[in-house]
């Protein structure tokens, strides 16, 4: 880890954190600028809780039908999490470890779920694994239907989340390095031995905080759902496509469920996400070091 | 948060993280509508009610989805008539652009879909006079051009294993759909429930879904797209499309001679070819 040199005058700003020095000063002025951004984030939320009902607020966010969506879109955004490692790992592994050709292309399509509009992804989605679709035909042919199921749910949702995961691990991968797996591999580890007692291990944290933006942008999904799964109570109809339908009838069940949602999406992230810290500190317990 | 620590990432990928975040932006921005085009009466808006008046300024038109044809069509004909004038036109689903305009949408003209909406905007206290029928719609069954699930009528749309796709009973096509269903004596299993009749049609013309009930006048717009096949039931529910001026219009006479054009012989016409009914 870099240890600032600095100047005497600057020395106050910096404070001695752990065991390293850490440049800690920041311009008054960037709290002004900070204020006025987190207030472009807050106040949006705080005027949607104004006009909540909270009389109503029970029986407007259990009735049959928003149950049904709370509780489908929390199982396929379980399911598409579990995706998103699955395939997301590997493919942070390989983009911040490997080297081959196309590499950064393959790092730049990935990110295009991130950049393209939802429902773009719900088209592409759509043209190949529909029934008239690329792969869909096939697969027709064998009987597997995928539109119109929670399957197509589960896709959509993991298709526009797994980037999040992707870059994020990527990014912890980076900064731990690879001098631990190193010196493992000259003691005589197997690749997959380093894989799974050091990398995975090392950047834990960082596995975690994806997977858990993952969870939220897959609650969040709406655009690649309706366009690739449709809507229907129970089976692909999820939270957000249940806000948005009631929103035609019953304003106040839509804000009702807007809050739920929100509060589901806080808890889930306050409970578990954490700003990663060095990485190496996750292998390493500062016990250990002398 | 890890996702946006950038400092040991190449260069080439920073710059990507950029152009996303451009990209969002701009989404953001495009999302902002027509509200940049505000209304502004010109200097001869205080003309009188004289015919050769000439009119002047912005008018913005919010219509119902299934309006985009025909509305695009007598825009351009009124910017025609009146050289000094330019139409600004807005088409969601009903309920959205009501929702738009008791927020403060500069809204001068306001054409829904039914009159539940309609009457949302009158109670909200924003319609100028009484609204006025110009259309009416009515749903038709619609299967992709290859028919895979050979259907003919009404009642084989609701069989066990057809993929029918309708609207959610909560939008104005749902709505219709329920009726018409109860009115052949015939329960539906749709494998979807959309939130617009867009979504119903999309479904059908990417051949995803057997049938599709929308309206007859989606059915013409999409050609040989789709083929239609008449409910043909004795009591057919039909939508009927009101048009109001918004109270808080800046330019009142432009609204008003929009309207006169909808609802008059030239305007009709322009909505019988696209296949609606009578008011």
């Amino acid at each position: 880890m870099p240890v600032l040199v600095l100047p005497k005058s600057n020395r106050q700003a910096a404070r001695v954190q752990g065991r390293t020095w850490q440049y800690t000063g920041v311009p008054k002025w960037i709290y002004l600028v900070a204020a006025v951004g987190a207030l472009f984030i807050l106040l949006p939320l705080t005027g949607m809780v104004a006009q909540v009902n909270w009389g109503q607020f029970g029986a407007l966010v259990t009735s049959e039908s928003s149950l049904a969506a709370l509780v489908l879109s929390l199982k396929t955004a379980a399911a598409s999490t579990a995706l998103c490692i699955v395939f997301g790992v590997p493919l942070a592994l390989l983009l911040a470890r490997a080297q081959f050709l196309g590499q950064r292309i393959l790092r730049a399509l990935i990110l295009l779920p991130l950049i393209v509009p939802p429902v773009v992804g719900g088209l592409a989605l759509l043209y190949t694994f529909g029934r008239q679709g690329l792969i869909g035909k096939s697969l027709t042919l064998v009987g597997i239907d995928i539109a119109f199921s929670t399957t197509a749910v589960i896709m959509a949702q993991t298709f526009v989340a797994l980037p999040f995961l992707v870059l994020s691990l990527e990014g912890t991968l980076r900064t731990a390095g690879q001098k631990y797996e190193a010196v493992a591999a000259t003691l005589g580890a197997r690749p997959g031995t380093v894989l799974r007692r050091i990398t995975l291990p090392l950047v834990l944290p960082g596995l975690i905080s994806g997977a858990v933006l993952s969870f939220a942008r897959c609650l969040g999904e709406f655009g690649a759902t309706l366009t690739f799964a449709g809507s229907l109570q129970g089976v692909t109809r999820t939270m957000p496509l249940e806000i948005y339908l009631q929103r035609e009838t019953d304003p106040e069940a839509a804000v009702a469920l807007s809050f739920l949602l929100i509060a589901v999406a806080v808890l889930v992230v306050a409970l578990t996400y954490r700003v990663p810290k060095s990485p190496l500190r996750a292998l390493v317990s500062p016990e250990a070091t002398p | 948060m890890t996702l946006f620590n950038t400092s040991t990432r190449p260069r080439r990928l920073r710059l990507g993280a950029v152009a996303a975040g451009a990209a969002v932006l701009a989404l953001g921005l495009s999302g902002c509508g027509p509200a940049a085009t505000s209304p502004s009466a010109g200097p001869d808006s205080n003309a009188t009610e004289n015919a050769t008046a000439e009119l002047s300024g912005t008018l913005n038109v919010y219509a119902a989805a299934s309006l985009k044809q025909t509305f695009t069509e007598l825009a351009h004909e009124f910017e025609a008539k009146n050289p000094h004038v330019k139409v600004s036109l807005s088409f969601d689903g009903s309920s959205t652009l009501v929702t738009q305009i008791t927020q403060g949408a500069p809204a001068d003209v306001f054409a829904s879909a039914d009159s539940a909406n309609m009457k949302k905007l009158s109670n909200a206290g924003l319609a100028k006079d009484s609204p006025v029928d110009f259309a009416s719609n009515v749903l038709t069954l619609v299967v992709p051009p290859g028919n895979p699930a050979n259907i003919t009528t009404f009642a084989d749309a609701a069989k066990p294993g057809v993929k029918l796709v309708v609207c959610a009973p909560q939008v104005p096509c749902g709505a219709a759909a329920q009726a018409d269903a109860a009115g052949a004596g015939l329960t539906l299993s749709p494998v979807s429930e959309e939130l617009s009749v867009t979504s119903v049609l999309g479904k059908v013309t990417s051949g995803e879904a057997d049938a599709g009930l929308v309206y007859v006048t989606d059915a013409i717009t999409e050609g040989d797209k789709v083929r239609s096949i008449p409910l043909t039931l004795a009591n057919t529910t039909i939508n009927r499309y009101p048009i109001a001026a918004v109270s808080t219009t800046k330019v009142p006479e432009l609204a008003q001679g929009f309207i006169a054009l909808v609802t008059d012989s030239e305007g009709q016409k322009v909505l019988k070819n696209a296949g609606f009914g009578a008011p």
